[in-house]
């Protein structure tokens, strides 16, 4: 059986300097090379609690940090839904049932009621 | 104890109408406080004998004729007796028995006991394969003995006729139809809309004798069985069964046998309340003679009876004084319609016609002599019923002829709803004027009564028919009424925004055309030259992007755009499930399809694909499109099992895009005996050519090897069925939530005349419909609907059609599959895993639990996930 390890050749490793870190437990955390991080695209990362974060960058470079569990079907999802704006305040659409969570504060657009988590997030 | 006070109702009949009655009682409350026993014939409760046709054409199940809310008769009390017919009535007594032997002594009585067919006195119209068509029974009985012959006559040509030949050409029968009168429908069209529709019925293959007489049906002497008509112009018509829909008559046996008033011609006699002359009798339906000396056999007249008899027996002022004929209906796929005066019968009045006899249509207006419109009848081409209908009784705003030319046909002024006055009715079946439309919408002055302008301010057409009921009934009025609150938002200084999305004015088609002209590249590059003013330079949205993505796939070839949907650029902008060409499922994890096409496959591919679930654990499913859906993948498992499935020779299936899905097809004349041509490679054929095409929703396609149509490519975007003489191809069909037959696009086409022809109409529809509107939504939507799009697509009038083959061609040449061109490439592929932090480990919110040997998505408790509550 072929195994993942197989497919990815050495081209697919990072080029480009720099690290995305993500503040979780009281210290920064590096996560991927910025290149990983598609404008408009997001990735996931798993946090040393166990807890799951969506992070993501858009057209302006400006990076975000969000809670990656779809609080409406606990699946985690978020970092493969689509980045939008309303005016210039970015969001990401779940991909599961498209309710609309905002990446700076993580309030949910479509239902007052709930929101995900948020992290601080930088590129060193 | 019972109340010795409580009244006891009795219905007669349970068919459409007697449930509209029982609607209107228990609304009314007066189920509440009333015993109501009902007697019903049939074995089982009232359905929808008006689409009883679907049972053959759409596969729709006697149960879901049903008309019966579910649980309708225990919520209101209501005591039905199913299968049991009242035989007599005493009115002295006042009781009604039954043949049971059960008798029920009423205080009202109602009768909505309908017709029963009429069959002529020919010799051997009695014989084994003589059917009439009115109930279920009668369909199972017809459906039965169809199987056992090769062919059918329908004696009758009317309405009910043709929707009984329907039947017949569904059960794949050869249909002839046998009409005594010289044209089809004598009833509703004339001579000039009975020949545009004789064209349009004989094109789908039923033969149609006019004006010819049925004087024997021929039965063979020793099996008792039809063997044909002998018509009155001496010829004889071979056929194994006779189904006979020469009209109806009134059920009013029950009235004669107790001494109620019936009619000359049948029909028991009732006021404008609907009642007898015994005031606690009522008669409504197809069974009563209305006040206006008519019986009517249409359903809204027996709806807006059953309204009025419900309304007097509670209490409350209502008449029933005559109803409009006006009807549209679509017969064996043909529409056909007729208002007012058809027949020009009124004094000094002139008939003004479009006739195109090439293409089936036939249009006429009735005008008087002072220009009011009168009536008229509309064959094939009923765009502007809703408009006409409404404007009769008044003098239209444009010329007459004007008024019948169609869409594209020089017509010089498109004749829109604002022409119509405020009296004049948009909604028939609900009774709602345009003047109460626009005191909905809250328009300058046209406050009807009951509201002034402003109460109400509704700002969509779904609004507008809450408030009013407009076109919730029937539907055909819902056009007018979009363009009617278009009108009325924008003179009231709404602006009415067409726009994509918030970041763009323009709709998908008018995105495609600037792509295309302009040779746009990237969703960037048009953002930010042919975006809203703020919406430059912006982030866009989860609308736009996928929409425009979809846009440049199509034209990638064209317009300079990567081809791979995941390179570049185009990878941020599609949806989840083409960036993982995958469907993702409610648990996060994903479902994998490989293409198969046409549905062949070899026992070592389907063994790869049961190793390949096998070794990954996978939940397998048949899906309905003649493939197999692999469920319960990982992100990161997903390049395993496809560099397995690549390897054994597999490719994408599409399944995630909106894009080709598949083409099915039946096993055809290479095994069929009844198969007439090479269904399954014709359908591998246009699969292989389709494939990867990014279009505006998902297309589904069918090839059938003969006109039993196994396939059911009637069902598709574009379907295929074999002739004798080649494919006849249809477009615009839908399964799903709302279901559209196909329409007959061209006929008997060769396989090259097929391909360009598909090539052309898949393109036409990639061009010009909105995000997300099936083909089935956009044919009825865009202006001229099926004839425009036949004019593009068959007759080249925009002068188009070679340059929408040769974006075919690019697309076909261009072909690549997505996942070979995924597996080679290390960058897209860096992006299937969960985690990018830990490329190795599995989300571990994706968890399964076994079900019937294999797995499904455990569920998920939300309590316990992360939801913050603010
Ligand atoms: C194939 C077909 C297509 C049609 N298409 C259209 C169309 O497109 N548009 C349109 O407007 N109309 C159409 N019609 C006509 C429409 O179906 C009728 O107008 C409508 O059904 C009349 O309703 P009703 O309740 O009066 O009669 P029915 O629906 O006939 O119901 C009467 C019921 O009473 C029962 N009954 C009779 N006597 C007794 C008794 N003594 N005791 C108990 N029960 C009894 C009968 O068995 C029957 O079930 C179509 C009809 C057919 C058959």
């Amino acid at each position: 059986m072929t195994t993942m390890t197989d497919l990815l050749s050495p081209a697919a490793a990072p080029s480009v300097p720099g690290t995305v870190e993500l503040h979780v437990g009281g210290r920064w955390l590096a996560v991927c090379a910025a290149e990983a991080l598609l404008p408009g695209r997001g990735v996931a990362a798993l946090l040393p609690d166990g807890r799951q974060a969506a992070l993501f960058r858009d057209r302006a470079g400006r990076t975000y940090a969000i809670g990656n569990v779809d609080p409406f079907t606990g699946a985690g999802v978020l970092s493969h839904g689509l980045v939008g704006a309303v005016g210039d305040r970015p969001y990401v659409a779940s991909p599961l049932l498209k309710q609309r969570f905002d990446l700076v504060d993580g309030r949910c657009l479509d239902d007052e009621a709930v929101a995900v988590a948020t992290y601080p997030v930088r590129v060193r | 104890m019972a109340d010795t006070t409580e009244k006891t109702l009795v219905l007669v009949g349970h068919g459409m109408v007697g449930q509209r009655f029982l609607e209107a009682l228990a609304d009314r409350g007066v189920t509440a406080r009333t015993r109501v026993v009902v007697l019903c014939e049939e074995p089982r409760p009232a359905y929808d004998r008006v689409h009883l046709t679907s049972y053959f054409s759409e596969g729709v199940s006697p149960r879901e004729l049903s008309v019966v809310e579910d649980g309708f008769m225990a919520r209101h009390g209501i005591e039905l007796h199913v299968g049991d017919p009242a035989v007599r009535v005493d009115r002295d007594r006042r009781t009604v028995t039954a043949r049971s032997g059960l008798t029920v002594g009423y205080d009202t009585l109602v009768l909505a006991t309908g017709s029963y067919p009429f069959v002529p006195p020919v010799p051997g119209k009695d014989a084994a394969g003589c059917f009439v068509y009115r109930t279920i029974e009668d369909l199972l009985a017809i459906e039965a003995y169809a199987a056992g012959v090769g062919s059918g006559a329908v004696v009758g040509g009317g309405l009910l006729g043709l929707e009984a030949a329907g039947a017949l050409k569904g059960l794949g029968l050869d249909t002839h139809v046998v009409e005594f009168a010289p044209r089809l429908m004598p009833v509703q069209v004339d001579t000039g809309g009975g020949d545009a529709l004789r064209r349009r019925v004989e094109a789908l293959g039923v033969r149609v004798h006019t004006g010819v007489g049925t004087q024997q049906i021929t039965v063979d002497g020793g099996t008792g069985r039809v063997t044909g008509m002998a018509l009155s112009d001496g010829s004889h018509l071979p056929v194994g069964m006779v189904v006979f829909s020469a009209g109806v008559r009134p059920r009013d046996e029950l009235a004669r046998g107790c001494g109620l008033l019936v009619g000359e011609r049948g029909g028991i006699v009732v006021d404008e309340q609907c009642r007898t002359a015994d005031p606690s009798v009522f008669a409504i339906g197809e069974c009563a003679l209305a006040a206006d000396g008519r019986v009517y056999g249409l359903v809204a007249p027996g709806y807006e009876m059953a309204e009025t008899a419900a309304r007097t027996v509670a209490g409350e002022a209502g008449a029933f004084t005559g109803a409009d004929l006006s009807t549209k209906l679509k017969l064996l796929g043909v529409d056909v319609a007729s208002f007012g005066d058809a027949h020009g019968t009124a004094e000094g009045c002139l008939d003004v016609c479009y006739s195109d006899a090439r293409s089936g249509i036939y249009r006429k207006l009735v005008v008087g002599a002072d220009g009011t419109l009168l009536g008229g009848v509309l064959v094939g081409d009923v765009e502007s019923y809703g408009l006409l209908r409404p404007l009769t009784g008044s003098v239209p705003p444009v010329a007459p002829e004007h008024l019948v030319l169609p869409a594209g046909a020089g017509a010089p002024v498109a004749l829109g709803p604002s022409a119509l006055p405020d009296e004049a009715v948009v909604c028939s079946c609900n009774n709602v004027t345009k003047g109460a439309i626009r005191a909905a919408v809250g328009g300058a002055g046209a406050g009807g009564a009951g509201g002034g302008a402003g109460e109400h301010s509704c700002t969509s057409v779904a609004e507008v028919k809450k408030c009013t009921k407009a076109g919730t009934s029937c539907g055909s009025c819902v056009k007018v009424l979009g363009q009617l609150v278009d009108a009325e938002l924008e003179a009231a200084g709404v602006e009415v925004d067409k726009g994509l999305c918030p970041h763009f004015a323009q709709t998908r088609a008018e995105l495609y055309e600037i792509v295309l002209a302009l040779r746009i590249p990237s969703y960037r590059q048009l953002l930010d030259g042919h975006g809203r003013e703020g919406a430059r330079g912006g982030e866009g949205c989860e609308v736009c992007k996928p929409a425009v993505a979809s846009i440049l796939a199509s034209l990638a070839p064209v317009v300079g755009a990567s081809v791979h949907v995941l390179e570049g650029e185009q990878a941020a902008l599609q949806d989840t499930n083409d960036h993982f060409l995958a469907n993702m499922q409610k648990n996060g994890s994903y479902s994998v399809v490989p293409r198969i096409p046409g549905g062949e496959i070899t026992p070592e591919k389907l063994i790869v694909i049961g190793e390949v679930a096998r070794d990954f654990g996978l939940y397998t499913k048949i899906t309905g499109g003649q493939r197999i859906d692999l469920f319960g993948a990982r992100v990161e498992q997903l390049p395993l099992i496809w560099a397995r499935l690549v390897d054994a020779g597999f490719e994408s299936g599409h399944a995630y895009g909106k894009a080709l899905r598949t083409v099915k097809s039946c096993v055809g004349q290479t095994w069929c005996r009844y198969g007439v041509q090479d269904s399954v490679r014709m359908a591998i054929d246009l699969e292989l050519r389709y494939r990867g095409l990014r279009s505006p929703h998902k297309l589904k396609s069918a090839v059938s090897g003969c006109a039993r149509e196994c396939a059911e490519a009637q069902s598709k975007d574009f379907g295929v069925i074999a002739t004798a003489n080649g494919w006849n191809l249809y477009v615009g069909g839908n399964g799903g939530a709302t279901p559209r037959h196909a329409d007959l696009l061209a006929k008997d086409l060769s396989d090259a005349e097929l391909v360009r022809l598909v090539d052309r109409f898949l393109m036409f529809y990639i061009r010009t419909a909105d995000r997300l509107e099936r083909t089935s939504v956009w044919l009825e939507r865009i202006p001229g609907g099926l004839e425009h799009v036949r004019d593009v697509v068959v007759h080249d009038s925009l002068g188009i059609c070679e340059e929408l083959e040769a974006l075919m061609a690019a697309h076909v040449a261009g072909y690549r599959d997505e996942w070979a061109g995924t597996l080679d490439d290390p960058e897209r592929l860096s992006r299937f895993v969960s985690f990018v932090n830990a490329p190795g480990t599995p989300d571990p919110t994706v968890r399964f639990v076994p079900e019937r040997g294999q797995i499904k998505p455990e569920p998920i408790l939300l309590s316990l996930t992360e939801r913050v509550t603010v």
